[in-house]
């Protein structure tokens, strides 16, 4: 088991996600870092795929931002090395780097002679293993359904890591019994249809899907459209374990990065960003905290 | 389309071969379903509406889209011999004409197949993806025709080069948006179409435009595209007599090309040639990400993108490079799984030829046949110029598309390069009638006056 499991059990969790390398490597460092000490629970990182079909823009630019700023595999992974952080890391990617991965030239000769099936079942297993030896606990690949997930379960079995499945609005009846009995870590339920990216509204798509799931002992965290603690306390009192947010600790960086603005101010922000989202998680599953941002009284949101 | 399903490659009892995907949608190592959950539902509901509609003809489905390719596509098309290429090249040429479907291409195959698809499983909105806007015409068209909104999602640059298909699309009803991200060409529009799809999943069928993409497509489109094959080899049997020696297709993704090898698969002794963009190098600079060709099956490295493994051209790390070609339709990363299954067999054989010869075979074709063929045919025809000796006595080449589309581009990359057969454009310099070739006019004129 990874401390996956753990990170959900003392209350709702608040799981942030950032592209790391995101608008440079040391900015990055520092971001991921302030969103710990901000709450999080569990951190997904984003390794950027250069065909990410599952985000809507404001990811795509973070991915622009750390591609051309040199980020790949390898930078990754010393990137989760080096960092100073306690809670258990997700690696959030494309299945196209988990599985060239080990891509050498020798690799490619041996390919280019057609030696490449004897190596087949080897392929998500070198980044797995990397993963694990630089601190990875688990694993979410937007583009690897269920159906196509058996290598890298395979390898995520031998290296005791987590395989986190997204269930979908559309996730229903016998397929979705399918996925859950193979979860483990947690269940990311995709609150809406569509893409990433920040929202005003809480999807109604939300409480449907956590119905849905409810007979499932899992932790169930709700990502996609999530930007406010308000947002994060109706979601968690709707029943959800966790939730996940992305594109507005994203927007963060983006603006940042566009008026050139210092890391340490932009870190400083996502940190209270965090703590706002992660405090709405708690008010959700009933417990007060101190810090009532700026003495707001926060409205009962509608149970409806 | 023959009906018999074997496992993938292995022949059948009348002697046809049948490639078709396996259960789990696998051409040998290639293929599959690498798509985000939200889109599995929906690509199940395709693959059941797949095998009871075309594989079963369920509900006269498929009579129905043979008697609509036959009113509206104008099928079958004709089987031409080439007389001056014949002569040429010293053996029998044969062309098949996909130019004179509707629309200009064979694209209208696969369109007006999905879309009535669409129609039988009771979705209301249509969107596709668009390279050089000849899938995006073939599919406003049969939306258009079958009734159904429609939205095509185009590169930036592609809207550019191919800006009478943007015309054409716009006149027949759909909706053009631009994709700006990347390098604004069909890679990004799959991308971003992918997108829509995933968002609007429950009332929307996205009709692929090419062999590529999660099973069911690339089986589905070959088996729409698979009359071209059907007839060729009827056609073809009644003019020369027997069986081609060989079969030339140009291949992006490559619906033109599983289209035309579908049917002879099994025909031992014809050879299968599929010609891609050699763009203006076959060498690629790892560095700056960009291979300045979309020659996959020849280059690539095996990989997962839009939904399929499959070859593709990309980085040591697994990044996909940008692609290039003269030819839009042609400028992609990637190709059809089973087409690179077929390569890996040995069954197909996979060539290129650059920027260069294919504005030459544009000409040639032109000049010496009277059909203005689409930039991504061209390709076919350069390789038929380049190695007539390698492909036999009986030749057959698919005229994929018509190239009015392409006449803007020709004219500019004539202008940029010396191609040796090109006729004198001067009298046109500045564009077809473009705003900026007249403003220059204007100005010279002006000069002139003072
Ligand atoms: C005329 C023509 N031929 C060929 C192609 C390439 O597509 P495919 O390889 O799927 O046949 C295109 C694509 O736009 C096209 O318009």
């Amino acid at each position: 088991m990874s401390r996956i499991p753990e990170a959900f059990e003392g209350g709702p969790a608040f799981v942030p996600y950032l592209a790391v390398g995101d608008p440079d490597y040391e900015s990055s460092k520092q971001y991921v870092e302030a969103l710990a000490r901000g709450g999080a629970d569990v951190i997904e990182l984003g390794l950027p795929f250069s065909e990410p079909i599952a985000e809507g823009p404001t990811i795509q630019g973070a991915v622009v931002r750390s591609l051309s700023g040199g980020m790949t595999p390898e930078r990754f992974f010393e990137f989760v090395a080096e960092l100073d952080v306690d809670v258990p890391l997700v690696c959030m990617t494309y299945y196209n780097l988990i599985y060239r991965y080990g891509g050498s030239e020798a690799r490619r000769a041996s390919e280019a002679s057609g030696e490449a099936a004897s190596e087949e079942a080897d392929r998500p297993r070198a980044f797995v293993e990397r993963a694990k030896e630089v601190g990875i606990d688990g694993f979410v690949v937007p583009d690897l359904p269920a159906e196509e997930a058996d290598p890298l379960r395979e390898a995520c079995d031998e290296f005791d890591l987590d395989l986190v499945f997204i269930v979908a609005p559309t996730t229903q009846g016998e397929r979705l019994e399918r996925i859950m009995s193979q979860v483990s870590g947690y269940v990311y339920v995709q609150a809406r249809l569509g893409v990433t990216g920040a929202r005003d509204d809480v999807s109604g798509q939300t409480d449907e899907s956590l119905g849905r799931l409810s007979q499932w002992d899992v932790p169930k965290a709700v990502g996609f459209g999530i930007k406010t603690g308000e947002q994060a306390e109706r979601i968690v009192r709707g029943g959800a374990d966790g939730i996940i947010v992305g594109s507005a600790l994203v927007d963060i960086v983006a603006e940042g990065a566009a008026d050139g603005e210092d890391a340490e101010v932009v870190a400083d922000r996502l940190e209270a960003k965090a703590r706002e989202l992660k405090t709405g998680a708690m008010r959700g599953a009933g417990v007060e905290t101190e810090e009532e941002d700026d003495g707001q009284e926060v409205p009962n949101p509608e149970r409806t | 389309m023959s009906s018999d399903t074997t496992p993938d490659g292995e022949r059948d009892g009348d002697g046809h071969a049948d490639s078709r995907a396996r259960a789990d949608g696998k051409f040998g190592r290639y293929g599959g379903q690498y798509v985000p959950e939200a889109l599995m539902p929906a690509i199940e509901e395709l693959t059941d509406a797949y095998e009871r509609y075309v594989l079963e003809n369920e509900g006269g489905f498929m009579d129905e889209f043979r008697s609509r390719l036959a009113d509206f596509g104008g099928r079958p098309t004709p089987l031409q011999r080439a007389d001056r290429l014949s002569e040429r090249y010293d053996r029998e040429v044969y062309l098949k004409r996909e130019d004179l479907l509707h629309g200009g291409a064979h694209k209208l195959n696969n369109a007006l197949g999905q879309v009535l698809l669409a129609k039988y499983m009771g979705k209301e909105r249509i969107v596709a993806e668009t390279g050089a806007g000849q899938h995006g015409t073939a599919t406003a068209m049969a939306a258009a025709h079958l009734d159904l909104p429609c939205e095509i999602y185009m590169g930036e640059r592609d809207t550019r080069r191919q800006r009478p298909n943007v015309f054409r699309m716009r006149i027949n009803g759909a909706e053009v948006n631009p994709v700006t991200t990347g390098r604004g060409t069909l890679k990004e529009a799959i991308s971003e179409t992918m997108r829509d799809w995933a968002t609007n999943v429950e009332d929307t069928h996205y009709v692929i435009g090419s062999v590529v993409g999660p099973h069911p497509f690339p089986a589905m489109v070959r088996d729409f595209q698979s009359v071209i094959s059907e007839e060729a080899r009827e056609q073809v049997q009644e003019k020369a007599g027997r069986l081609p020696d060989s079969v030339v297709a140009c291949a992006g993704g490559g619906s033109n090309t599983m289209g035309a090898f579908a049917e002879f698969v099994g025909d031992e002794g014809t050879d299968l040639v599929a010609v891609e963009a050699g763009g203006s190098s076959l060498d690629v600079d790892e560095e700056a990400g960009v291979a300045p060709n979309s020659a996959s099956l020849s280059t690539g490295s095996e990989g997962v993108l839009h939904g399929a493994r499959t070859k593709l051209l990309q980085d040591r790390d697994g990044q996909i490079m940008e692609s290039h070609s003269v030819s839009s339709g042609l400028d992609y990363a990637g190709v059809g799984p089973e087409l690179a299954h077929l390569v890996d067999e040995g069954r197909v054989r996979a060539v290129n030829v650059d920027d260069d010869a294919a504005l030459e075979g544009f000409h040639r074709l032109s000049q010496e046949e009277g059909i203005i063929p689409a930039l991504e045919t061209a390709h076919a025809f350069a390789h038929l110029h380049e190695h007539p000796e390698e492909l036999g006595e009986v030749v057959v080449v698919n005229v994929s598309g018509r190239g009015d589309k392409d006449l803007e581009t020709v004219l500019e990359e004539t202008e940029q390069r010396e191609v040796s057969n090109a006729p004198d454009l001067s009298v046109l310099s500045g564009g077809l009638g473009g705003a900026h070739g007249a403003g220059d006019a204007d100005a010279d004129a002006r000069g002139g006056d003072e």
